[in-house]
């Protein structure tokens, strides 16, 4: 148990010389490793908040001075304390309708009890929560179209050349291109008195969907078509049909390469949503940055960097969990992902 | 013994090449007779494994057919199973894994999931594989792996064995085991099997008949050599046998004299054969006037 949990951890390529040297394998050698992979990135952000700093107070703007590392954390701080407010009122606004509802019904236990929802502003957490499901929404839509037509595309030539055009084009379309066309169209199609989403939420989605679904269908239809001729002929002498072929030999053979898809699509899908939301105004970081832009007070441009590294931070942390899962379904142990 | 179990009839076939029509095969014609072990050698291109596809159903003969059992043959199924040169198993499942796969759709509704495990596990207990039947194909020797592909045929149990150049990646070491457990397995289990090859001692340890090809294009079959060997046979024994050395130099000369490659040098080693089997060359010549 403790020899598979240290061989996980020297996996994780930086935890491996800790993981070596509490084995006690040469800790100088581990040092040494430890101070080329973790202190040299470490010492290179330092240099970069340095750099920073010292940059942004002499730029001057409409809003004042460029703010700093230390005006943009204090920012990360108070959207922090703002959504911890937000959520001790949205959870007094509920206590007091429990209570109140509670007394009617002690009156007259056949009354009509009403639950309002709180209607308060989003906070930061809020909009982060949104953007995510958002993403992983129209990441979803993608995946499930672009995998059934990469696998039909890549086993037949003829689908693919009749499709590949059509990829070509429409692959490098910006999303603020879709965005209107998308919205125009929801706005005609997706009637209905009690709509079960947000038609801004179904314009952003779909706008991700029609951004990042190329990289996974690209990659799908090379994964399929480059499968080994000899499996072929194998499922051919098997008679297997054309469903368990496709089950038991293509998409296996594939998965591999549509992992590497899907990773590329939600980092694509990711970095499209900011500016689908700014302008859809679904409520998530898009719809801050452009709120907070639109706002003008002195606080906005820290807000704004916060939001960046933000969007930053969770679409590494997006990335390393591709690539972890593709690690995992990948049956090539010897070829490195990364 | 009917001499119409496997029939070979008439094949011929070209492929559409940008320059026009190229024939590969030209009217192979071979009857094999059930539980024979068949060998076919000749040089590389000459259309071997052509004529094993062909068998297989992977390709499809332009003029002329195959006939197994009295039925016409045109698209590839289980009961001509075939051994790939580069094993072809599925890198995702564990050699086990593998023969399910084909004991699960050959024994569709015919065995029980007890009675598949039991025949999954022997057929790989055939091929001495028990010990690793549960490692992926990446975890296991590359004569490992060409032993589950022999399970995975055998396990279809195939009317047609066919082997394409089955040992062809391996070291000589190595070929000769597998080669070993072929024969016992052959004795056993009394398959046909068609086997490519272009090592001259496998086909005359191995075949009951080895067809020699010529060369390409339109190649067809340039002679047939019966191994009249007794069997069992042991390689051992077999290096000093006279009647052995003699096959052998027959199939070295067919290759190296009669049809050898114009861009290969014709090796001294071949004359020095030549020696020892000039009169029975003599003698085979006639008689193949005389047929």
């Amino acid at each position: 148990m403790m020899a598979r949990v240290s061989q996980t951890l020297e996996n994780l390529n930086w935890t491996a010389p800790i993981v070596r040297m509490a084995r006690g394998e040469n800790p100088r050698e581990q040092i040494n490793v430890i101070i080329r992979g973790l202190g040299v990135p470490i010492l290179a952000f330092i240099l970069f908040l340095g750099v920073w700093d010292s940059v942004a107070s002499r730029i001057q703007t409409s809003l004042g001075a460029v703010p700093g590392p230390a005006q943009v954390w204090q920012q990360a701080e108070s959207l922090w304390e703002e959504h911890k407010a937000g959520r001790e009122k949205a959870e007094a606004f509920y206590e007091r309708q429990r209570v109140r509802n509670e007394k009617k019904l002690a009156k007259n236990p056949d009354a009509k009890i009403k639950w309002r929802d709180y209607n308060g502003p989003p906070s930061f957490i809020d909009q982060i929560v949104t953007s995510l499901y958002t993403v992983f929404a129209g990441f979803a839509l993608a995946v499930a179209i672009a995998v059934p037509v990469g696998i039909i595309c890549g086993l037949s030539n003829t689908m693919y050349t009749a499709v590949n055009p059509l990829i070509q084009i429409f692959k490098p379309v910006s999303p603020l291109a879709w965005l209107p066309i998308v919205t125009i169209i929801v706005s005609a199609v997706y009637v209905s008195d009690d709509p079960m989403f947000e038609k801004s939420f179904v314009t952003s989605a779909i706008t991700v969907t029609l951004c990042c679904m190329w990289p996974t269908l690209v990659n799908t239809i090379v994964g399929v078509s480059g499968i080994d001729k000899d499996l072929i002929n194998v499922s051919q002498v098997l008679r297997l049909s054309w469903f368990t072929k496709v089950r038991k030999v293509v998409l296996p053979s594939a998965v591999p390469l549509i992992f590497t898809g899907m990773r590329l699509s939600l980092g694509v899908g990711w970095m499209v949503l900011i500016a689908a939301e700014m302008l859809a105004q679904n409520p998530g970081l898009g719809k801050f940055v452009w709120d907070e832009f639109q706002n003008g007070s002195s606080n906005s441009l820290g807000r704004i960097m916060v939001a960046v590294f933000t969007i930053g931070l969770i679409g590494f942390i997006l990335d390393r969990l591709m690539l972890s899962i593709q690690r995992y379904v990948s049956w090539d142990k010897s070829s490195a992902v990364r | 013994m009917s001499k119409e179990h496997l029939n070979i009839d008439h094949v011929s076939i070209e492929f559409d090449t940008p320059k026009g029509k190229f024939k590969a095969l030209d009217n192979v014609s071979l009857k094999i007779s059930k539980g024979e072990f068949v060998s076919l050698i000749g040089h590389s291109g000459c259309g071997k494994s052509t004529v094993l596809n062909i068998i297989a159903g992977l390709l499809q003969a332009t003029e002329g057919g195959i006939v197994l059992d009295g039925k016409e043959v045109n698209e590839p199924g289980p009961e001509r199973a075939v051994v790939f040169q580069n094993h072809s198993l599925l890198p995702w499942l564990t050699a086990y894994e593998n023969v399910e796969l084909a004991v699960k759709q050959v024994f569709k509704r015919k065995k029980s999931k007890k009675e598949m495990r039991e025949w999954i596990e022997h057929n790989l207990a055939l091929v001495h594989m028990e010990h690793a039947m549960h490692k992926r194909p990446d975890e296991i020797s590359g004569g490992m792996k060409q032993r589950v592909g022999i399970a995975r045929a055998l396990a279809m149990e195939p009317t047609v064995l066919l082997m394409d150049e089955p040992f062809g990646a391996l070291d000589a070491l190595t070929r000769s085991h597998l080669q070993d457990s072929l024969m016992e397995i052959q004795r056993d289990l009394k398959n046909t099997v068609v086997m490519i090859t272009h090592d001259v001692d496998e086909a005359v340890l191995l075949s009951d008949r080895i067809v020699m090809m010529t060369n390409g294009p339109a190649a067809s079959i340039g002679d047939i050599l019966e191994v009249d060997l007794p069997r069992p046979r042991e390689r051992l024994v077999l290096a000093d046998d006279a009647h052995y050395n003699h096959l052998r130099a027959e199939v070295l000369r067919f290759l190296h004299e009669r049809h050898s490659k114009p861009d290969v040098p014709t090796i001294g080693k071949v004359q020095e054969v030549e020696q020892v089997g000039a009169a029975e060359k003599a003698e085979k010549d006639n008689k193949l006037d005389a047929a």
